[in-house]
């Protein structure tokens, strides 16, 4: 099927010999928002980390089809050039390491993989330029180590910017929303909204449904205890907003 | 048997030809290096402060020593491009033992500033060589009296009282060698006046991978009051090459000491760096990192001693350890009664970069005052799997990114360089290091590191 950009099939994964993922599936198409909700400690970023490829996680069981590609067989750099993203929840700080030589690598990476020449230093300029201004990210970070020394609010914004610049097929927001005031998740959100397109997907990961007031999902997907118990629209997120997850937790005890 | 004594039959046999090769105030210390040395043999393992490195060792090889003076051509002009071609400096060769000037240096230098041998100094400034030379290096140090008993010659640098030396002074050490195993007595002698200001740049490197190479090195600096000298180390040597290194400093009130020893490749090496710091109100930093792979050893012993009151001084050593190579740091800070209101600090930072490399770390703080502000820290482990795991995320290969964040570690202490213009070039050596290419230029026809021109041709 050539209309899935992802399909996750049963997958079990775990972490220090603890199963956290216990079978969960899951398919998204071009074009869509998904969005992820569930308690704390229900296996939301662990599904983050696995899809990306953290080497911490162990896969025990289940596939994951990325627009025809085994996801589960490539290696995080590879996953990235095929067009997965990750919005990190706690960006790393990586002091020593300017923004400018670290987005420089990503990109030049990208273009080996594909087989096309380094950017010129002109060009990568530009591009760095164009895409800052989508998360109105400051000029001055950019000369920083990455994410050192970033307050909350331009971290998230760093990783949208980064989000800008790799161009995803897929982007996996991992609370994003967490550590933002109200502006910032509006610069956040908006950019976001400003990457969408028909071609790609996002899947947005959050405790609360004010994300979701400016990232708009088709699909609202309810994890609990490893898998996913309830699958709903829009209305599902106001619903566990109203209700909280006691409910969600009765019905699967 | 006592790996010394090939040393002191040398000298037994040679001594009248070393002497007159050489000047009175070299050779005025020879009888008391002697005398230091008689029945003693050269530090071991079992030796304080050498747990990790024996000098004994090191020196047993059966290696020749230049005692004739026979003249080595090495070519110059392809290791001054290759080594620092950002920079303007006042350039100086020492080929193994043998010093030699670039053309017109003399001329090029400010009115009574000397870059000059040491030999010859002592015949055309005879007081002050004779004053300074041995002044700072305590003859009862094995290093110290093996290098005084045989030494013929070395480099001496003088800028009188309130000078400033604005382009900096560079000395690069190429060992070059007809035999497959070449000792060098190597000296320096540099003395600042009172307020006079210098930059001094130092190299070691080798012009073949093949030959065995012994270095023993003894640098005196002497500074005058409120003095200052920025001082940068760089060794490039050989699998081949050892090397004991030893650095004495007596810092007058107010003077300015910078230092950074940067190990980029080498052999077996070890550094002794001694700071006295003598009057009030000196400032010394004492920076360091070594980036080591293969078998190859790197060993830097500090002894920072607060002599006088209100002095600060700072230490910052950091080592990226791969592969089967071994690190030592030993570091004290002694403060004396006589020396309150002291600010001294020490970090010694390590990653080992693979499962089997071994860091050695002896952090001591010898404090008999009350009035102080002292600390020290040391650090081993491994690059942070998290921020590896974010930036292949990122598309950046394993590889490329645990390079990047080597790099990244060693970057304060690139940034602790006070010699402007030597930083970005540095960086790029460093750069080169991590990426496995040694750091040879191929524009010159790779005559300072031939390491992979061999490789290449075998």
């Amino acid at each position: 099927m050539s209309d899935i950009l992802l399909n996750i099939k049963n997958l079990h994964a775990s972490v220090d010999g603890k199963e956290i993922l216990k079978g969960i599936n899951l398919t998204v198409r071009p074009g869509e928002v998904h969005a992820i909700m569930g308690p704390n400690g229900s296996g939301k970023s662990t599904l983050s980390e696995v899809l990306a490829g953290n080497p911490a996680f162990s896969v025990s069981e289940g596939e994951v089809d990325f627009h025809g590609k085994e996801l589960l067989a490539l290696s995080p750099e590879d996953r990235s050039h095929e067009g997965l993203f990750l919005s990190f929840q706690y960006p790393v700080e990586i002091p020593g390491v300017s923004m400018v030589n670290f987005m420089r690598a990503a990109v030049n990476a990208k273009r080996k993989y594909f087989n096309e020449p380094p950017m010129s230093a002109g060009d990568f300029l530009k591009l760095m330029r164009q895409k800052r201004a989508i998360v109105e990210l400051d000029n001055k970070l950019a000369s920083r180590s990455v994410n050192e020394g970033f307050s909350g609010g331009e971290k998230k914004r760093n990783e949208i910017f980064q989000m800008a610049v790799l161009e995803p097929r897929l982007a996996i927001l991992d609370e994003t929303d967490s550590g933002l005031d109200i502006d910032a998740l509006r610069v956040v959100a908006g950019g976001v909204n400003k990457l969408k397109n028909e071609r790609n997907a996002t899947i947005v990961i959050t405790h609360y449904q004010r994300l979701l007031d400016y990232i708009k999902p088709d699909f609202v997907h309810v994890l609990y205890k490893g898998r996913i118990v309830r699958t709903g629209g829009p209305e599902l997120a106001l619903e566990l907003e109203e209700k909280g997850y006691d409910w969600i937790k009765e019905d699967n005890r | 048997m006592n790996s010394l004594q090939q040393y002191l039959d040398l000298y037994r046999e040679n001594a009248r030809l070393i002497d007159s090769n050489s000047a009175d105030a070299l050779n005025r210390l020879r009888p008391g290096a002697l005398n230091a040395l008689q029945g003693k043999s050269l530090p071991t393992k079992a030796s304080e402060d050498y747990e990790r490195t024996s000098i004994a060792d090191m020196m047993t090889p059966d290696f020749g020593l230049n005692i004739g003076r026979v003249d080595i051509p090495v070519d110059v002009t392809a290791s001054f491009r290759c080594n620092v071609p950002n920079m303007s400096t006042l350039l100086a060769f020492t080929v193994n033992d043998i010093f030699k000037p670039t053309q017109h240096l003399a001329d090029r230098l400010p009115d009574g500033v000397r870059f000059m041998s040491l030999k010859k100094a002592a015949s055309e400034m005879p007081d002050i060589v004779a004053r300074h030379y041995g002044s700072a290096s305590p003859i009862e140090d094995p290093l110290v009296a093996l290098n005084s008993l045989l030494v013929q010659d070395g480099v001496f640098i003088y800028v009188p009282d309130g000078v400033t030396v604005s382009r900096p002074l560079q000395l690069v050490n190429i060992f070059n060698a007809t035999i497959p195993a070449l000792a060098a007595m190597r000296r320096v002698l540099i003395v600042l006046g009172k307020g006079a200001r210098c930059q001094f740049l130092t190299c070691d490197h080798t012009q073949d991978a093949v030959n065995s190479y012994l270095s023993s090195q003894v640098t005196e600096i002497i500074l005058g009051e409120g003095a200052s000298l920025d001082y940068c180390e760089i060794e490039e040597s050989s699998a081949m090459t050892s090397r004991a290194a030893s650095l004495y400093v007596e810092q007058s009130a107010a003077s300015r000491f910078s230092s950074t020893t940067v190990t980029l490749t080498c052999g077996n090496t070890r550094n002794n760096m001694t700071v006295n710091l003598n009057g009030e109100g000196c400032i010394t930093y004492l920076g360091g990192m070594a980036v080591n792979s293969d078998k190859r050893h790197i060993d830097n012993c500090t002894r920072v001693n607060h002599n006088a009151p209100r002095c600060k001084s700072d230490q910052k050593f950091k080592y990226v350890l791969d592969d089967e190579s071994t690190g030592a740091f030993e570091g004290t800070i002694l403060v004396t009664g006589d020396a309150p209101f002291t600010e001294a600090y020490q970090s010694n930072r390590n990653i080992l970069a693979s499962p089997v490399a071994k860091m050695h770390t002896k952090p001591q703080l010898l404090i008999y005052n009350d009035d102080v502000k002292c600390s020290h820290g040391a650090t081993t482990g491994q690059l942070d799997n998290e921020a590896l795991f974010y930036m292949r995320t990122r598309g950046i290969p394993e590889k490329e990114a645990r390079t990047m964040l080597m790099q990244a570690f060693m970057s304060d202490i690139i940034e602790g360089v006070s010699i402007e213009g030597l930083r970005d070039r540095l960086r790029h050596l460093v750069e080169m290091r991590f990426h496995g290419t040694d750091s040879f230029c191929e524009n010159c026809g790779g005559n300072i590191r031939r390491e992979q021109c061999n490789n290449d041709s075998l």
